[in-house]
């Protein structure tokens, strides 16, 4: 059955709770002030929010109910998205179902989570049966060994060099320097890359996200009812979403994307030559360029010519996360499979300040989540325009 | 190669031992079962055959829950390898650098493997072999041919409890299999090997053959006599790091041929309390030297019997005080775990000596058991079944234990 379309959807309000390395605060704090911005931004009042859905990982024992009571809210519609890097799309595309269902008005799509000096062990050890069992005893390095492992493959088989990615680091931390809640704050040189030490080969250092404690959100609402309360939006003309794709592949160099990708363009009526920007899920670069390919930017292994074909800082020929991405703005657990979605809402609302994109009218999104074993399950994608 | 560590400064701090990550789920557990037995086996499906890896609670294909855990092939392919340089463990952060590698199986599914320093670079053939890690739970390794040596190396040695460069106590040289045990001990490289004897103003035969071996140190040690393993303990107890406990009392009896306690109570002198002795006077000291450098605290070996699995009527008291000594042995096994020092139960059948005089062949020659108890620790494996009746019983317990119980009493 065709897949019905996404018109009439909105997304606002882009917020941002602006992340530290370490709090001591509960994850539950960092959702009250992500809320809080929203309601702040958008003039709402707490009571006219009657959907949520919530992405965090160190909620627990909590989940989205239980932060109900937390922060006093009495949704009609409420969603748990425990999809880490693909909750951000995941979220917007079940909330605006429900929006065009008319079984809520306005969802809060809020994800964050808090990072005590030794939560991200702790999450590591425990963040899934297979990962305990058959991964973390395996030197614990986390998903740096996992993506060690992709990387390495990558450019053994597709002739990626470290430069190549080092390119796009290099590119996100000069987008980073535009945008105040990045958590680096200085820039970074190829050199510096190159130099950097190693964390698990080909990795090095700023290959890898720094984890860090965080929040963003957004509304989803009908256009109707984000232009009756004066609120700046995008709209979604397609999104997907896939899981444990290409399953018996032995390793991992594509994931949903490639199988859906036709659909999302079909229904956006662009392609990715359209786009004036791009948000992947970049916890390491080799997973960006993944995207690329998946998402018919380049095909499969061109990748590398690619990045030598292209700049990827906000004024260069394919914009490439914007607000620095993970690498530079930092991985605040869950939050990160929001950074890439309230970055376009701040380009597409022209809200992104030093690092606008120029008449951006469309933008991509992506999602990428939960190295379960051996390699990310959820995949998804978004295109919003304005 | 190895090379010799060198002589410990005795001013400088122990390092205290740190195990690698230990959580596993039940389900898990089954490749760690068969590791304990020097086994390769993954969960295949009864019912459409599938391999499957990670272990799972249904078949990923046929979502059947008859889950087997079978032998499976060894063989595979490096995909890719990495070497970390950064780990969130302790255990792991204090051993770095670390290589990994990710192995597809011939036999289908894709795994991630410590990886032997010489396995070549991806994509290279390999071979994959389930192993206890210090935290006694089974992770898989990846090995460039079927024969390399995993104590030479610097990661996998991690794995083994090899007697090479090591001290060790072997608590009765007066038995054959004690002095068999001796020897292989000394030919795997052994530094040290202290040998007790409970009567030391008799020379036993063999006596002289045991001393003129380099290593050998003979000291007086009668397991009945805490006083003396209390002593024993305190002048040697910091600097064993293998102890085999082979001392042994076996009389031939059942319940009605053997009227009064006599028999029995020195079976279970022997057989249990002098293991609970030992434990209790040399466990403490192996403990804190779990991670004490190349040739750290590593192992303790215990002389079982097949007859611990189910009782052996003709030997009745004996069965029960090995099984006394089995079930103690498993608390030994809990609280050394900590320190990563594994404790290994043999269960042979019966020794050709002269207490199974009257039992019909396949008897283990002392010479073999000796040669697995060293096999046992190279590999280190938890559980070994030397010998073809105790492979035989160990596969008739497994099958039916209620079986081999009716078997065995007629």
């Amino acid at each position: 059955m065709a897949r019905k379309s996404y018109e009439g959807v909105a997304v606002a309000v882009p917020v941002t709770v602006p992340y530290v390395r370490y709090s001591i605060r509960a994850a539950h704090w960092w959702l009250a002030r992500c809320l809080a911005g929203l309601l702040t931004a958008s003039g709402l009042k707490k009571e006219e929010i009657d959907g949520f859905s919530i992405s965090s990982f160190t909620l627990a024992p909590d989940t989205a109910i239980g932060l109900t009571q937390h922060l006093g809210l009495s949704p009609r519609w409420l969603d748990h998205v425990p999809y880490g890097g693909a909750s951000g799309v995941v979220a917007l595309r079940r909330a605006a179902r429900a929006v065009q269902a008319g079984d809520v008005d306005i969802v809060a799509c809020l994800a964050g989570d808090t990072n005590h000096v030794d939560s991200f062990r702790l999450t590591l050890a425990n963040f899934s049966q297979f990962a305990r069992d058959a991964v973390y005893p395996y030197g614990a390095g986390g998903p740096n060994a996992s993506f060690a492992f992709l990387t390495a493959y990558y450019m053994r088989n597709f002739g990626a060099t470290r430069e190549d990615f080092g390119k796009l680091c290099v590119a996100q931390r000069a987008n980073a320097l535009k945008f105040p809640h990045a958590l680096f704050k200085k820039p970074l040189t190829l050199d510096e890359y190159m130099k950097a030490r190693q964390i698990a080969d080909p990795l090095h250092l700023f290959d890898c996200v720094m984890p860090c404690a965080g929040a963003d959100g957004f509304l989803v609402m009908s256009e109707e009812r984000a232009k009756k309360s004066g609120l700046s939006h995008a709209r979604l003309l397609g999104t997907i979403e896939r899981h444990n794709a290409f399953a018996s592949d032995p390793v991992q160099m594509r994931a949903g994307w490639a199988l859906d990708r036709a659909d999302l363009y079909e229904q956006a009526g662009a392609g990715p030559e359209d786009m004036d920007f791009v948000q992947t899920y970049d916890d390491y670069p080799v997973i960006s360029v993944m995207q690329l390919e998946d998402l018919g930017f380049c095909g499969k292994g061109e990748g590398p010519s690619f990045i030598r074909k292209h700049t990827f800082t906000w004024d260069g020929s394919l914009p490439l996360n914007t607000s620095g991405g993970q690498l530079s703005v930092g991985q605040a657990g869950a939050a990160g499979g929001a950074l890439g979605m309230v970055e376009a809402l701040r380009q597409l609302t022209r809200q992104a300040e030093g690092r606008q994109v120029k008449d951006a009218k469309l933008g991509l999104v992506s999602g990428f989540g939960m190295i379960n074993f051996d390699r990310g399950l959820g995949s998804g994608a978004a295109i919003l325009g304005c | 190669m190895l090379e010799r560590p060198k002589r410990k400064n005795p001013v400088l701090r122990t390092r205290m031992p740190t195990l690698p990550p230990a959580a596993r789920s039940r389900v898990a557990l089954g490749l760690t079962a068969a590791a304990a037995l020097g086994r390769f086996e993954l969960q295949q499906c009864r019912d459409c055959g599938t391999v499957q890896y990670p272990p799972r609670e249904a078949c990923q294909k046929c979502l059947s829950i008859r889950l087997d855990w079978k032998p499976q092939s060894t063989d595979g392919e490096l995909l890719s390898a990495t070497v970390l340089h950064h780990s969130n463990d302790l255990f792991f952060r204090e051993r770095l650098p670390w290589r990994l590698g990710l192995v597809k199986l011939d036999c289908g599914p894709t795994v991630v493997a410590h990886l032997h320093e010489r396995v070549a670079t991806a994509p290279s053939r390999v071979f994959v072999a389930a192993k206890l890690d210090r935290a006694g739970q089974a992770v898989l390794v990846a090995l460039p041919d079927k024969e390399a040596n995993m104590a030479e190396d610097r990661q996998l040695r991690e794995f083994t409890c090899d007697p090479k460069f090591r001290k060790v106590l072997v608590t009765d040289g007066k038995t054959a299999l004690g002095q068999a045990t001796v020897k292989a001990l000394a030919a795997a490289g052994a530094d040290l090997i202290w040998v007790g004897h409970s009567e030391p103003w008799k020379k036993f035969a063999g006596f002289d053959e045991l001393k003129a071996i380099p290593q050998v140190t003979l000291l007086p040690l009668d397991v009945t006599d805490s006083k003396n393993v209390k002593e024993v303990a305190a002048e040697i107890g910091g600097k064993v790091d293998i102890l085999v406990n082979n001392a042994e009392y076996h009389r031939t009896h059942g319940i009605a041929a053997r009227y009064g306690v006599d028999t029995a109570r020195a079976e279970m002198d022997v057989n249990y309390f002098g293991l609970l002795r030992l434990a209790q006077e040399f466990g403490p000291a192996l403990r804190g030297r779990g991670a004490d450098g190349l040739a750290s605290a590593v192992a303790w070996v215990n002389v079982l019997s097949i007859y611990a699995l189910a009782n052996f009527p003709p030997h009745g008291t004996f069965s029960a005080s090995k099984a006394a000594a089995h079930s103690l042995s498993q608390c030994l096994r809990a609280e050394m775990r900590p320190a990563g020092v594994r404790v290994i139960n043999v269960f042979p059948g019966p020794i050709d000596d002269e207490w199974n005089q009257l039992l019909p062949p396949p008897k283990v020659a002392p010479a073999a058991l000796s040669g697995a108890i060293v096999k046992a620790l190279r590999e280190g494996v938890e559980d070994v079944y030397p010998g073809d009746v105790a492979q035989e019983w160990l596969a008739r317990w497994r099958d039916n234990p209620k079986a081999l119980e009716k078997e065995l009493s007629t």
